[in-house]
């Protein structure tokens, strides 16, 4: 079921959480809305889910479930299914009777009979593989374990759409990335429509087909994981993204200038700002023509793939971080207090009037 | 060393202090607690078992029992009621004056019960502004078992309010959510996914007011009349008896509230203990 949100913006007394927006979100797509905190994010989850309502403004809003007007439909009736970030199970009822809850409450004309509810109950509990704790109670389950649970609560009721607050977010690292797996495998395979909020640009990108990213009550970018990686709109999304260094001096002919360290730049004269993701810095034992960065190595890590370099000069007013492959690393023979020089592969620029070209909250 | 002198061989205690405020746990107890109670169980020996059964058992004394259990019961359920009503306002809703509504909460705890017992009798009283509007429709309260259970109800609101409260504040409202957004409607959701973990808190709650409404004397002589085998209490007959200097005879009806009061205490504990494993799991 397609999701459709027009006009929508909230205001928490006289704080505005959400600036008036449009989404849509296709029929079996898995979304992410992916923010830093206090970005409206989860405002916005709940005003999809009914448990907000959005501000009343001249200009109507409307939430659309497919051809279904929802706007005024209370949660209980819009189909959804919901799961809390600290999972919100019901610890007085067994695993079985908590996924049982939201069939045995329907109404009893459309009400399974209880030996449908216990075989559904019971398929449910086999797809988060849990079968064999159906009567535990939630208290004596570790959190990646509750939190499936109250994932099969939310699909016992065959919802539209499937709606997660930060469903991770109160794991540790590694059952998160399991959780993370088999929530995309449980999509693909059950091709539900699912929108999920994290403030975790990897658990977005990772599990997305498209990313919402958020800030302030305002829609960045939305994108699929490799054009919002790729093509950042601006600034904030670039910077959200991912890990970022910063070269900040005065350009003058075609050279940046910054202390005693210089670097060729084909921009126009002025002051100006660049962005560099730690892979698109090289690290070499001398300078060249188009480039003189001078570096201390400060701190090494050489776990994963690649072995993370923090980098530090008096021309730098935060360190910078550099990923160097393992061979080069052995090449170079880094070591912490080593004086090398940095070449950039390739640099970011946006401009600092780039919040202009947002949409304004005028409308 | 001077410190090993103060210390058991063997003992391993992380947390200090624990001989010295244990010590002075069970002086206080004793000397607060157990002294007047044993001076209590003293006045019983002096009598004989058919002297204290004829007294626990005069008609008169039975018929305050029934008077004073049964006002008590009315007002623990109306308690019940109407503090988880409070409770439920004072934490799941913002309005203006909220806090002032939760300060008055503790009013009839702060308020000296005999001052309370004459306002209610004034007031209910056939030419108070209550009794006034209540009498023409044949609704007499003061001087009646109502006018008691009345007292009652003030006097141990609080224990249904505060024992509810905090309870209710940590239930996370995402529950509700939860129930609301699986389809349950409000009711079915208060019923199965709220009540459930109020319940221990609002038992304990009312049971507290119970037994302290079985104790109340001050709040309520006023306005019960003290009539014989209609409107005397428990407690009352306790002080008709200590006015006669008949120490035993009083120590003996008092025995009777005590073990009311202890039971039902012991049975509201025993209760919730299990109650509380269940939220944890069965016995597992």
């Amino acid at each position: 079921m397609s999701i459709r949100l027009h006009n929508i913006a909230k205001h928490f007394g006289a704080t505005q959480a959400l600036e008036p927006l449009e989404l849509t979100i296709n029929e079996g797509e898995l979304v992410g809305l992916l923010g830093p905190s206090g970005s409206g994010k989860t405002t916005l989850l709940r005003i999809i889910a009914g448990l907000e309502s959005p501000d009343r403004t001249c200009t109507p809003s409307a939430i659309y479930f497919g051809e279904r007007d929802v706007t005024q439909v209370h949660v209980r009736d819009r189909r959804i299914g919901f799961v809390f970030q600290h999972y919100a199970l019901f610890r007085h009822m067994s695993v079985y009777d908590n996924v049982a809850f939201g069939l045995s409450v329907m109404p009893r004309s459309s009400r399974p009979s209880s030996a449908e509810i216990r075989r559904r109950v019971f398929r449910l509990l086999e797809m988060v593989k849990l079968e064999h704790l159906a009567k535990r109670y939630p208290a004596q389950l570790s959190g990646g374990q509750q939190q499936r649970v109250s994932l099969a609560r939310a699909l016992a009721v065959e919802p539209d759409v499937l709606l997660l607050d930060e469903p991770f977010g109160a794991l540790d690292a590694k059952v998160r990335q399991e959780l993370r797996r088999w929530l995309r495998h449980l999509h693909d395979e059950l091709n539900f429509t699912s929108v999920f909020v994290t403030h975790d640009q990897e658990e977005a990108l990772e599990l997305s087909d498209r990313v919402v990213v958020m800030s302030n009550g305002r829609i960045e970018q939305i994108d699929t994981p490799d054009t919002l990686y790729r093509a950042p709109k601006n600034r904030f999304v670039f910077e959200f993204l991912g890990d970022v260094n910063h070269l900040e001096g005065h350009v003058a002919n075609g050279v940046l200038t910054c202390g005693d360290a210089h670097v060729a730049v084909e921009l126009p004269d002025g002051h100006e700002e660049l962005l560099l993701r730690p892979h698109e810095i090289r690290l070499a034992e001398a300078p060249s023509p188009e480039s003189h960065l001078p570096v201390t190595v400060t701190a090494i890590s050489p776990v994963g793939a690649e072995v993370r370099v923090e980098l530090a000069a008096d021309w730098l007013e935060a360190p910078w971080l550099a990923t160097v492959r393992h061979a080069d690393f052995e090449r170079l023979a880094l070591s912490r207090g080593k004086r090398l020089y940095a070449h950039l592969r390739r640099w970011h620029r946006f401009e600092s009037n780039a919040a202009s070209l947002r949409s304004p909250a005028t409308s | 060393m001077k410190n090993v002198a103060f210390k058991r061989p063997g003992s391993t205690r992380v947390l200090p202090g624990f001989g010295l405020s244990m010590g002075i746990s069970v002086l206080f107890i004793s000397l607060v607690l157990l002294l007047p109670m044993t001076g209590l169980f003293g006045q019983l020996f002096e009598l004989s078992f058919s002297q204290y059964w004829a007294i626990i058992t005069d008609a008169r004394i039975v018929a305050s029992y029934t008077v004073t259990l049964g006002a008590a019961a009315v007002a623990a359920l109306i308690n019940a009621v109407f503090g988880l009503l409070l409770a439920w306002v004072l934490v799941r809703y913002e309005f203006p004056g909220k806090r002032l509504l939760d300060a008055l909460m503790d009013l009839p705890f702060a308020l000296p019960t005999a001052v309370a017992g004459i306002t209610l009798a004034t007031l209910y009283a056939g030419n108070g502004w209550m009794g006034r509007l209540l009498e023409p429709l044949g609704f007499q309260v003061a001087y009646t078992w109502v006018g008691i259970a009345l007292a009652m109800a003030f006097t141990s609101i609080p224990f249904v309010v505060r024992t509810v409260q905090p309870l209710l504040e940590d239930l996370p409202v995402e529950i509700d959510e939860a129930a609301m957004s699986l389809g349950a409607k409000d009711g079915v959701a208060f019923r199965r996914v709220i009540m459930p973990y109020l319940w221990p808190s609002l038992v304990t709650g009312t049971g507290l007011a119970f037994v302290r409404s079985l104790g109340e004397f001050g709040a309520i002589i006023f306005i019960a009349g003290n009539m014989p085998y209609e409107t005397e209490i428990t407690s009352y007959m306790i002080f008709v008896r200590l006015q006669e200097y008949d120490y035993a005879g009083a120590s003996a009806i008092a025995s009777v509230v005590l073990f009311i009061s202890l039971v039902l205490l012991l049975l509201i504990n025993v209760w919730q203990g299990r109650f509380v494993r269940r939220l944890h799991g069965g016995k597992g």
